[in-house]
Order: C-alpha cells, then structure tokens, then sequence
C-alpha cells in the first residue's frame, strides 16, 4: 500500500491554497503535517479524503487515482474532519451503526465492530446517551470511532486534538501511537511537541508548498548545521576564550553575559569540538563544570521554516 | 439501492426524533380535516361523495408542510459540516441526494396514508368515484415529490435553513400559482406554454381520474431537474475555485 501525492495544486481563486506539492507515504508510516494556519493542510486532507477534487494533480492509492476510483479509494480511509462534526441528535450505538453500514461493514460483523469500537475509544460508560449529551472529549472519541469503525488501513486526522484538555490529549496520542503500529496514519496539527509525540515523519507546510520533509532529528539537523556548546570552566575567563579559539575545530566563542565562566562555543561545519575542549582543560588542569549541546526546539526549525 | 435505503432509514429516524415528523403529520391531518369535514366548502356543504375537497386542500398544505421538511436536509448539513464525513463515506453525491429524497417522500407518503380514513367514512355515505381517488392520491404524491425536490435543492443552495424555507417557497409559488396566472392572462403560444408549466393545471387533471402521460412526463421532468440541480450544488465543492 502506498499513497502517492502528484504535482496537487488546489485553488481557491487567485489564491493557491495548495501549490504543486507531492510526497509519497508508505504503509505503517505515521506523518504528520504541521504547518501554520491556513498553511493548506485542511486543504491537502480534504483532498486525500476525496472530499473536493483539486484543480490539478493526482493522488493514487495503490494505483487506484482519486479521479476515477473515489468510492474504493473512501473505503479503505477512516476521517476526522477539523472540528469533528457529527449527528448531535443520534444515540452513538445508532451512528455507529449508520457510519458502519455507509462504509459497507458485513451486516453480521456490525455489532462486534460496535463493541470494539466502544470498548478501544473508552465509550463503554457513555454508550446510551445521544451525541450532543457528550463532553468535548467524549464527541472526539466518537469521531475516533467512526472513523476506524471498518477498520480502514489509511487513517487521516485534521487536528485531532484541539480543544481537548492534557489528560485527554495524552490519551489520544497513546490511542495514535497504537494505530501507527498497524495502519497508515496521517495526522495534522499546529502543534509541534504533538506532532514530534507521535509521528515518525514530519511535513512541515507553508503557504501550499513543502518546506520541508523527514524524521523529526532529520529536520533538527538541517536546521542547526553546526554544532552549539553551552560550556562552564573554572579558570580566567580571557585565558579559556583564547585558549578555545585556538582549537581548529572553533569558530566562534562568545562569553554568555550575566554568567561568570560560561561559554556558549560554535564549532565549525561538520566537526565537533567537544573532545578538543575536554583535552584542553586537562592539559591547563582547569575544571570543566559543564558542557552540554544546545537543542535546537522544534519550534525554531518551524519558525525558520515557515516565516 | 443499498447505501440509498441507509440515508434514508437514518433521515427517516431523525425525523421522527426531532419530533418533525410528528409535527408535520399532526398539522396535516388537523388542518385537512377541519376543511375537508368542518369549516368552509366542506364534504357536508358540497353534498357529494367526493375526495376533491380534501385533495384540493392538500394542494395547499403540502405546499406549505413540504419546505418546512426539506428545508433543514442539506442546509443542516453544510453549517454542522457533516456533510464532509457524509461525503468521505463510501457513498457518491447521487446517493445522498436521492437518499434524502425518498426519506421525505416517505414522511409525506406515511401522512397520506393517515387520510384514508376519510376516503373509508366517505364510502360508507355514497358512492366515491376510486379511479378519481387513486388519480388524486396520484397526483398528490407527484405534486409532493416534485416540491421535495424543490426544497432540495433549495437547501443544497445554503447553510441557512430559513433561506432554504423561503427560496422552496419562492421557486414553488411559480408553479403552484405564478404561472397559471400568466397563462391565463396571455394567449398565444407563451401562454399555453406558461399553462403546461402550471402545477395546478396538471394537478387538477389528475386528480380527476385521467392519468395522462403529458402530467407524469411534466411531474417527473421537475423531479429530475430538482434532484440532479441539488446534486450540481453538491457537488460544488468540486471544480469551485
């Protein structure tokens, strides 16, 4: 199985809401997209989930194109629209029954669909009650159900968890861990420590292109280049800065202010200067308090990226 | 037929538990019956075994009753956005449309069938002429499905179920009165063709007795054009940009 996304261009207008993008996802792969608001992720989804059709460009799910085989490409994907609208006026059981049978669940594995269904989301204390009885949290756990009802191997969420509180997040991430290790999930969001959580390939998205593309350290390392030290030595500080910059692997050091005896040391492209530092202090007899690497956070690969 | 039958059955249950259904049938058989049996030109003043009354009430009341029932089908839909997770379902555009289509055409038919007490106390005091009954029912379920596909596609225009109310209305005064008065007061060619396009006109024909194929072949052209209008508007999404 594997989904293919070809030159998708949709347009709204004079606006390209999503701009000549392509990627391919492979089976069991969990990615995620990421991207401002408006950035064209909805857009990608809907498309995907064969809700609109794009103004040009195709997406083929094993050879099977969104243009002319949309009903098998519907089966085979569970949907979490943003906002997660469903029938408020239904019982769950019964929408749970009616979204089974739309999807063309065997009439006799309906009901056993059902119970898995309740019992995986959590639902089993709130089964009788109508949708619109249900809490925010509860509702997103109807849309889960839903959408993995006839057990579909494409799973697509458009930011499944807004609005929800921490508890109930964690939860839902646990539940998408879980699905990642059987099925093909596609999730988005604009929120990054979500998106690192729980998927192992990140789509950052901007103004309707790719910006960039990868595992979560791939996209760190593009990002950083060369390696940052935060280090602390017990010795004259005018001494150590010279000493450091006569490394060859050093380019730069600067004396963090405020701080007495801290440095913050950027290497050279490709090089690390964490064994020559080492080796100097001990040569000098200074003491090395501390050296550590400075992460770069996801949200400064993002800003970098999508500004 | 199969993913049909499903819309429909689930369009059907939420009638029934919105209440609407029950509104809509109650209404109906109230408001029938004290013009057909108590006030004005009723069964008793006209002195005669005869369903036209009732028939020609029902004209007007389903008029009314069919966009209050239409109204909400799609209109709904678009504000909540469950159309979207209707859409994405292994489902195509036609059947959704034609699934909420006979969902309605099922509550009007389940409120004509409430009426046919009236047709078994009239036979019990005279002769009731059947092959003007069966016309009448006739023509009364082709008036129905055509107004159903006017609402339709009336709701498929908006998110506002009021707007969709009014637009049905709109569109369906036309053919209910519009055009029989300009047929009327123009002759000549534009005039019969303003004739043809009259509901009443073909109503009135059927409800009679003869069931003529230029009424089903008028009744069914305005089924067609409302139900594939309402599917266009669905489909929308599609090549809008």
């Amino acid at each position: 199985m594997s989904i293919v996304v070809e030159n998708l261009t949709k347009k709204y207008g004079e606006q390209k809401a999503v701009n000549d993008i392509s990627f391919e996802i492979k089976t069991g792969e969990v990615v995620g997209f990421l991207g401002p608001n408006g950035a064209g992720k909805s857009t990608t989804m809907k498309i995907l989930t064969c809700f609109m059709a794009p103004s040009s460009g195709d997406i083929r799910i094993d050879g099977d194109s969104i243009h002319t085989n949309p009903e098998k490409i519907k089966k085979r994907i569970g949907y979490l629209p943003e906002n997660n609208p469903l029938y408020l006026e239904m019982p769950i059981v019964d929408y749970l029954r009616f979204t089974a049978e739309v999807q063309g669940v065997e009439k006799s594995l309906i009901p056993q669909r059902i119970a898995e269904m309740i019992d995986r989301c959590g639902l089993d204390r709130e089964k009788h009650k109508n949708i619109n009885e249900l809490s925010k949290g509860y509702r997103q756990r109807v849309g889960l159900a839903q959408a993995m009802i006839h057990d579909p191997e494409i799973l697509i969420f458009d930011e499944p968890t807004t609005g929800l509180d921490p508890n109930q997040i964690i939860e839902i991430r646990k539940l998408i861990k879980d699905l990642g290790k059987e099925k093909t999930v596609i999730l988005s969001s604009h929120i990054l420590s979500e998106v690192e959580a729980t998927c192992d390939r990140i789509i950052i998205i901007n103004k309707g292109r790719i910006v960039a593309d990868g595992t979560s350290e791939i996209l760190r390392s593009q990002a950083e280049g060369q390696e940052l030290l935060k280090i602390s030595i017990e010795a004259p500080a005018e001494k150590v800065e010279k000493a450091i910059l006569g490394l060859g692997s050093v380019e730069k050091v600067t004396e963090i202010e405020g701080k007495d005896g801290w440095f913050q040391v950027q290497s050279k492209p490709d090089v690390s200067s964490r064994k020559e530092i080492f080796d100097l202090c001990v040569k000098n007899s200074w003491y090395l308090m501390e050296m550590s690497g400075f992460e770069t956070r996801l949200e400064d690969v993002f800003q970098k990226l999508t500004k | 037929m199969g993913k049909i039958w499903i819309i429909t059955r689930r369009e059907l249950a939420s009638f029934f538990d919105s209440l609407i259904a029950y509104v809509m049938i109650i209404l109906f058989l109230g408001l029938s019956g004290m013009f057909t049996w108590l006030v004005g030109t009723n069964v008793f003043l006209m002195n005669q075994a005869s369903m036209q009354v009732f028939f020609s009430i029902a004209f007007w009341s389903l008029f009314f009753f069919i966009p209050a029932i239409t109204m909400r089908m799609i209109a709904e839909e678009n504000k909540a956005g469950t159309i979207e997770l209707l859409i994405t379902k292994a489902v195509t555009d036609n059947q959704i449309v034609l699934g909420k289509f006979f969902a309605c055409l099922i509550l009007v038919v389940i409120a004509l069938v409430c009426t046919l007490p009236y047709y078994i106390t009239l036979s019990q005091l005279g002769n009731v002429d059947d092959g003007a009954v069966i016309g009448g029912y006739m023509a009364l379920l082709m008036l129905s499905a055509s107004y159903i596909s006017i609402g339709l596609f009336s709701s498929s225009l908006t998110q506002n179920q009021i707007v969709a109310f009014l637009t049905a209305l709109t569109i369906g005064i036309f053919f209910h009165l519009l055009f029989d008065v300009i047929g009327n007061t123009i002759t000549g060619v534009a005039g019969s063709v303003f004739n043809y396009l009259s509901m009443s006109v073909h109503f009135e024909s059927m409800s009679r007795g003869v069931v003529d194929s230029r009424d089903l072949v008028y009744f069914i052209s305005i089924i067609a054009i409302g139900l594939l209008s309402s599917q266009v508007m669905l489909s929308k999404r599609n090549w809008q940009s």
